[in-house]
């Protein structure tokens, strides 16, 4: 397997507005999200970052799809950088985050051209990607309804779809399964197995053990903006479970009980 | 009960006065604007009658009156007074406005009339000539009108003789395009800017709100693609909305004026209201008109999505435009407030205000390509200023992400 991601020394830092450091409960005005984050990557495999609420996963999925910029350090997916080539970056990747919403006025069928349009897929191809994506996720039924007349789980399927419009070699997912129904849930963990076996890589970030055991071939544990341990899930297992390995690692990291 | 209500009212202001731009836009904003519009007024009024005031009108007098010659005289220091009787054709020379001329015609033996009325069976008629809209020249006629009708004797001035005597001589042509040109700049502004403010929050400030702009972000697309695409195709819809306010009031405008009764209050006879305000305009005219009317949706597009995207959410972007409509509105009273358009071409690199001036000499057939050329040459580079602001807004994650 080779490299296709390789993440150097990325860190970012927010100012806080004063509303901020009341709920961060801190006098100081500069949060470290990330600090000198540092992992790679290989296609074929899924690489999971794990850290709790606040731990800096989402920021740095962030900057890995170019939404916002690393303060320093760089990261380079499949031959592009984030910070010199942000274009080229997400042409190469699918990006998914609940945050990033369909506008509801639109059908099925209009978004998936719309989006093929804007990754510059021939129509010919776009056609039949649609075709199978559609079937394969159910939508075919619904490609002419329009996206707020859907499901909510419905809604979901169908923006995992659109991100994948292109067919990316990387694809990133921020908290893949956070809001699904048990079945989409299940839907979309399957499509994952079936995205690495066609030899995609994939990161993601999430909180929740049992979907790093199920899906991940390596981790990298985050706290505080910082990866403290990265290796395959049984390096980090170190032969317990991954739950009781993950609590022991951020009792030593944050010096305190959960 | 009192307390709760007294809670709720605590609640409130804490809420009203937590946000400054409401504050802003509610409280300070409202006066200041009243007093930069009532001055504004003032300033304009002041200098169109000290413009007019400033002139020279030449006063021609057929049969001067010894009686009244001192007075006339002593009108007024820029009225240079000269007896000469004048022909019909005299009068004709008056249709062309560029003239600072008046002429008064007093009937025959008019001394002898006013000292023995009884000598003639009709009361004597005094005739004013002058062109309403030649500023100098309206003064000039409503000042000796005045005089004349206050005098406290039996005459009359300016009752016509005879069937379609006139004594203004603009034609009906140049009273309707001066009054065209007053009116029909602000509203086709009004219209324009209510079509782009009805759709630009909604399609930038809508997109961060929905959480759909930053599904667009992580495509390959660039972002100045994306802020041309924005830009165009809300100017383009905001046009059509535009388009068809402008044929509403033209279609409309007439007939409201042609009402029974209103045109005589605006001192036009019902009959000949439909002649002056037909539209008497060249190809040329709309075509400038058409290219102004694009270039002033653009700006509007341009700068309502600029405040757009700055704004968090669709209710935030209308708090910040409602400052910027006024100002606009502001600019479009400005026809109303000047005699003529400006002379000076460094204005017509002014956003807004140069699309009303053109606008304006464009209906009062004073346009000139110069002023055209450079309204639309700057107004298609502060566009492209605009999606260069807007390309490095949407390159900003403060301001996309910000919360």
């Amino acid at each position: 397997m080779s490299e296709i991601l390789r993440v150097e020394g990325l860190s970012k830092t927010f100012t806080l507005s004063k509303k901020q450091q009341k709920i961060e409960r801190t006098s100081d005005r500069r949060k470290v999200a990330v600090g000198n984050l540092s992992f790679t990557a290989n296609s074929g495999e899924i690489f999971g970052l794990l850290g709790p609420n606040g731990a800096g996963k989402t920021t740095t999925l962030r900057m890995l799809s170019t939404l916002i910029k690393p303060d320093s350090g760089d990261a380079i997916l499949d031959g592009c950088s984030v910070v010199s080539d942000p274009e080229g970056v997400r042409s190469k990747i699918g990006f998914l985050t609940s945050e990033l919403k369909l506008e509801d006025f639109f059908t099925p069928n209009y978004l998936f051209d719309f989006f093929s349009r804007l990754h510059q897929v021939p129509e010919e191809v776009s056609e039949e990607r649609k075709r199978n994506m559609f079937a394969r996720f159910g939508i075919d039924k619904f490609a002419e309804v329009k996206v707020k007349n859907l499901s909510t789980g419905m809604k979901q399927k169908l923006s995992l779809v659109i991100s994948l419009v292109h067919n990316p070699e990387i694809i990133i997912f921020d908290e893949p399964t956070n809001g699904l129904d048990v079945l989409t849930a299940r839907t979309v963990t399957d499509y994952l197995h079936e995205l690495r076996g066609e030899g995609k890589t994939i990161i993601l970030s999430t909180h929740i053990f049992s979907l790093v055991e199920r899906l991940c071939d390596r981790v990298g544990i985050i706290i505080d903006g910082h990866l403290t341990h990265c290796g395959t899930l049984d390096e980090i297992r170190d032969g317990l479970t991954l739950e009781d390995r993950f609590f022991e690692i951020y009792k030593e990291q944050k010096g305190e009980e959960l | 009960m009192k307390s709760n209500t007294w809670t709720i009212i605590k609640k409130e202001f804490a809420r009203f006065f937590g946000d400054r731009q409401i504050v802003f836009t509610a409280v300070i904003m409202p006066g200041l604007l009243i007093y930069i519009i009532y001055s504004l007024m003032g300033t304009g009024i002041q200098s169109m009658m000290s413009k007019g005031a400033q002139e020279v009108v030449t006063m021609r007098v057929e049969n001067m009156p010894t009686s009244l010659a001192p007075m006339l005289s002593a009108l007024d220091s820029n009225i240079a007074l000269v007896e000469q009787p004048f022909s019909d054709e005299d009068i004709a020379m008056l249709d062309d406005k560029e003239l600072n001329i008046v002429m008064l015609r007093f009937p025959e033996r008019f001394d002898s009339i006013l000292v023995s009325p009884a000598d003639t069976t009709a009361i004597p008629n005094i005739e004013i000539y002058y062109n309403s809209t030649n500023n100098a020249s309206n003064r000039v006629y409503t000042i000796v009108s005045t005089m004349l009708n206050n005098y406290g004797r039996p005459f009359t001035v300016n009752v016509p003789q005879q069937e379609g005597q006139r004594f203004d001589q603009a034609s009906d042509e140049s009273i309707g395009a001066m009054i065209w040109s007053k009116i029909l700049p602000m509203l086709i502004i009004m219209m324009l800017f209510s079509g782009v403010m009805a759709i630009a929050p909604s399609a930038i400030a809508g997109e961060k709100e929905r959480g759909t702009i930053a599904t667009l972000l992580v495509t390959p697309m660039r972002r100045n693609e994306l802020a041309l695409g924005k830009i165009v195709s809300l100017s383009g819809i905001a046009l059509l909305s535009g388009v068809s306010s402008f044929i509403g009031i033209a279609l409309s405008l007439p007939k409201m004026i042609q009402q029974p009764g209103t045109g005589s209050e605006a001192g036009i006879h019902p009959d000949t209201a439909g002649d002056i305000f037909a539209f008497h305009y060249t190809t040329s005219d709309y075509l400038v008109l058409l290219l102004v009317i694009f270039a002033s949706v653009l700006i509007m597009a341009s700068a309502i999505s600029l405040l757009s995207a700055l704004a968090k959410d669709v209710k935030n972007a209308g708090t910040m435009v409602t400052p910027f409509m006024l100002v606009v509105m502001l600019a479009g009273l400005i026809p109303m407030l000047q005699d003529g358009v400006s002379e000076n071409i460094v204005t017509y690199f002014i956003p807004f205000y140069n699309s009303i001036e053109v606008m304006a000499a464009v209906f009062s057939h004073d346009m000139q390509w110069t002023p055209v050329a450079v309204t639309l040459a700057s107004d298609l580079a502060y566009a492209g200023i605009a999606v260069w602001g807007l390309t490095r807004m949407f390159n900003s994650e403060k301001v996309m992400f910000g919360k």
